[in-house]
């Protein structure tokens, strides 16, 4: 019902271009993971060779120990929830619900029993006489689900499959992604390149730049520990404070030589690493938050991003001592 | 064995049937032909060589020559024809027609294309013999005392070919000029331009590829049509075809009829060149 | 430039029907010859047609050839253009190529060639020979529409059921078929209609067997007749019924 993936330094190029270089990654059993990138990342591609629609030009997979070299995707233990949802136009959705079973010579009573049952697992219970395109795309997005699921994969890959609707219903369905997960302990494999559904939902992000992995951590690893630039970079809004010799632009700072990473959230007036007193240039009520725009004084060319709290009452001009509450330090 | 190799091998089995057809009973019989062009007849006997004597007859004889003229001339005739009387067809019903009639003004304007295609030279007879339709029809109005002599015409072998080849057109222009956004025509005329400027510098060059390849049909079919001149032209006059048939009837002479067929493969080669460049035969 | 629009269309209307209208008037003639003047109506000329045992053999020989040859060029031409569509063959503009060229030859340098060779392996002309025939003229037909027809929607579905466990074969007949179904409806019936309609091939390929079109050629040496008026309008009432028929049905959905 459920196994882990182990991906061996995969390797994939096509002509001089490079997709994926020297992978490797331990995703475990009933794990939710999450691959994580900017477009062109190679996250697709990795999603793509662990459900054998392409083949590596180097490296192994192997699922549940088994070498996939070889293996056809119909042969594979792992079902996938497409980009577009891949329904079958022509059938109903109990139908397309029931295909994968069908494949397997299922008896078409057991069959049915199973698509209803899964119908109603993603909310669509009673609908299954439906068509593909009587519905919404959230609903449709169920029936990808429901449909990849009922033939119990070992493995489900999940491919942006949130990319097509609106933020709302995505929020949604991101929980129930979750729940649905927790209730079946199927390993999830799912790709995205928004960082807040990553957060959302997994158990670990896989953080991928140029064919490579940044990290692998759980979100809040990945959000307050990054291991790289790009990572603190991509997770979120981030002050970059060049530190050489413990010396930063504003004056002597206590931490090893590199980038000071320091996420806006994570400053304010208590913060324990120093940074000194900054005036305030812009302003922007937020909400959440109030974001403003900050110069320290010892360093007037420095410019950084300060959420404060929803309730300070500054001003464009005034002045505040601020300091770091956490913060990580890089090497470029 | 790799994914991408069980793939290409699979597809190789999927299109193994089509190309084992196309080859044997497409390529093969045509290769067969050429070979045979260059043969000679000894008495009722083909026999097999490397004689050029075929070809020379076809480039010296006069009939030969003519035939080929002929086919040539009244090709390219109904061919233009056909063009100018099936373009202001499509685009009134592309323009004109109310949007949900048009379909059925297309199916209407194609219907005859339904008679079978002897019947529909057969049916030309009637119109067009001398106490054909028309004539009775002039006769009977006053405006002529003798019947007028159209069958067994030229005129009547291009009446027949353009009354087929302005539905073809019809159907292949139409469906371009309906794919353009109507925001090119405004465009134009919001820049300045008249309707007939419009139409030259806009409409007109996007739809050329509709039109040549509508033209390349007709010219491919209409050269080498036997049927329509036979039955509508007589024999006063030969084409290609006429000619081909003839040789494989009366003499039997297999290797001049193959020799004659290269030939008119050959023009239509040439006339897939000349208009390759605006060809779209996938969108036919 | 509206009423001049309206004559034109008016005028063209005449010109494609004239024949047809012709034709059908004098089927019904009674009298010898189909011209005017018109004598009166009968259907004689349609019961001797239907009572012609070697018209009516001739028209079950076509349909027969037709329904045969379609469905064979329809196979052919579909996992063709499913191999195409799906795998990256090497030299594939080639083989595309090669597949659609008998669209650009004429019909009766087809006929001849096949006639060359039938007559090196001494076949004989027959039934078999001329739908062998029709299969080469109508399998590019089937190709093309069958190629033009599939999209990235058919392929991501098609990529769903292999995912799903489904072996080639059940892609094919469960998934990309009926999900094609209209433009594969439309590939066979037009293929129907030249294969109905072929001549030249079907004369210089069949002896005693002979097709409608063929049957039809011969009828004409005897000169004009109503008969072959009547069989003209028999089988223009098939094809439009067919036609219609289509256009309810298939197209329609397919909408």
């Amino acid at each position: 019902m459920t196994a882990g993936v182990s991906i061996q330094a995969v390797s994939q190029r096509y002509g001089p271009a490079t997709a994926l270089d020297t992978v490797s990654l331990e995703i475990a059993a009933g794990e939710f993971v999450v691959l994580l990138g900017p477009s062109g990342c190679g996250k697709t591609t990795l999603l793509n060779i662990i459900g054998g629609f392409a083949e590596p030009t180097e490296g192994h997979v192997l699922i549940g120990g088994r070498d996939m070299a070889g293996v056809a995707p119909k042969d594979r233990p792992t079902t996938t929830v497409f980009q577009d949802y891949a329904l079958f136009p022509h059938m109903s959705l109990c139908d397309n619900v029931a295909f994968g079973l069908r494949m397997r010579g299922t008896p078409r009573a057991a069959r049915t029993a199973k698509a209803m049952a899964m119908l109603s697992l993603v909310g669509l219970d009673g609908r299954g006489d439906r068509r593909p395109h009587e519905l919404s795309g959230g609903q449709r997005q169920r029936v990808a689900l429901a449909r990849a699921l009922a033939v119990e994969p070992e493995v489900l890959l999940l491919d942006e499959p949130l990319g097509a609707l609106d933020l709302k219903l995505r929020r949604q369905m991101q929980e129930e992604l979750k729940t649905i997960q927790r209730r079946v302990g199927t390993t999830f494999v799912h790709v995205t390149h928004d960082q807040e559904e990553a957060m959302a939902i997994a158990d670990r992000i896989v953080v991928m730049n140029a064919g490579r992995v940044e990290d692998f951590a759980p979100p809040r690893e990945v959000y307050l520990h990054p291991k790289t630039l790009f990572t603190a970079g991509f997770m979120g809004e981030v002050n970059h404070i060049p530190v050489a010799s413990g010396q930063a632009a504003f004056g002597p700072m206590p931490v090893p030589d590199g980038t000071l990473c320091i996420r806006p959230e994570a400053i304010s007036a208590a913060g324990a690493l120093r940074i000194g007193p900054c005036r305030v240039t812009d302003l922007a009520f937020f909400g959440t938050h109030v974001r403003a725009h900050v110069v320290p004084l010892a360093a007037p060319d420095l410019q950084l991003v300060v959420h404060l709290p929803q309730s300070a009452a500054t001003a464009v001009g005034a002045v505040l001592d601020l300091g770091a509450e956490s913060y990580v330090v890089l090497q470029a | 064995m790799s994914l991408a190799g069980q793939d290409r091998r699979l597809g190789w089995g999927l299109i193994a049937p089509a190309l084992i057809w196309t080859a044997a009973f497409f390529i093969l019989p045509f290769l067969a032909m050429v070979a045979l062009s260059f043969a000679h007849m000894d008495g009722r006997e083909a026999v097999q060589g490397f004689d050029p004597g075929n070809y020379v007859r076809i480039f010296t004889d006069p009939t030969m020559l003519g035939a080929l003229w002929n086919s040539l001339e009244i090709t390219a005739v109904v061919t233009v024809i056909s063009v100018i009387l099936a373009y202001p067809l499509a685009a009134i019903i592309a323009f004109r027609v109310p949007a949900r009639w048009q379909r059925l003004a297309l199916l209407l304007a194609v219907l005859p294309f339904w008679t079978s295609y002897v019947v529909r030279s057969y049916s030309w007879l009637l119109v067009l013999g001398q106490n054909g339709v028309l004539n009775k029809a002039l006769q009977g109005l006053g405006l002529i005392a003798e019947p007028l002599e159209i069958a067994s015409t030229r005129a009547a072998t291009v009446i027949g070919f353009v009354h087929f080849f302005v539905m073809l057109l019809t159907l292949t222009i139409y469906a371009n000029l309906i794919q353009l956004s109507p925001n090119y025509a405004r465009a134009a005329q919001d820049l300045g331009a008249n309707r007939w400027q419009t139409f030259t510098h806009v409409i007109l060059p996007l739809t050329l590829p509709g039109v040549v390849t509508g033209a390349f049909l007709t010219f491919v079919l209409c050269i080498g049509d036997y049927i329509t001149p036979q039955i509508l032209g007589g024999n006063a006059e030969l084409t290609l075809p006429q000619l081909i048939m003839l040789q494989l009837g009366r003499s039997g002479n297999f290797p001049l009829a193959s020799a004659l067929s290269v030939v008119l493969m050959a023009v239509v080669t040439l006339a897939y060149f000349a208009s390759s460049r605006w060809l779209r035969l996938d969108r036919v | 430039m509206r009423i001049l629009s309206w004559a034109y269309l008016t005028l063209a209307y005449a010109f494609v029907f004239l024949p047809v209208f012709v034709l059908v008037v004098f089927s019904f003639q009674d009298g010898r010859l189909p011209v005017p003047p018109f004598k009166g109506f009968t259907l004689d000329w349609y019961a001797k047609v239907i009572g012609d045992e070697a018209l009516m053999a001739a028209l079950v020989n076509s349909l027969l050839v037709a329904v045969i040859s379609s469905a064979v060029a329809l196979v052919l031409g579909f996992l063709a253009a499913h191999a195409l569509a799906r795998v990256r063959l090497p030299g594939s503009a080639l083989l595309r190529g090669v597949l659609i060229a008998p669209m650009t030859v004429s019909y009766l340098i087809i006929a001849l060639g096949l006639l060359t060779v039938f007559n090196q392996l001494g076949l004989r002309p027959s039934l078999w020979a001329t739908g062998i025939g029709h299969i080469v003229i109508n399998l590019p037909l089937c190709f093309a529409i069958s190629y033009a027809a599939m999209g990235d929607h058919q392929k991501s579905a098609e990529r769903g059921a292999r995912d799903l466990g489904a072996a080639e074969w059940q892609v094919l007949a469960l998934v990309s078929a009926p999900m094609l179904a209209a433009p594969l409806a439309a590939a066979f019936f037009l293929s129907v209609t030249f294969s109905w309609d072929e001549f030249i091939i079907a004369f210089l390929l069949t002896r005693f067997d002979v097709t409608l079109p063929v049957e039809i050629w011969s009828m004409l040496k005897s000169g004009l007749s109503p008969a072959t008026n009547a069989v003209g309008s028999l089988v223009f009432l098939v094809s439009v019924t067919l036609v219609i028929l289509l256009e309810l049905t298939v197209f329609r959905r397919a909408k």
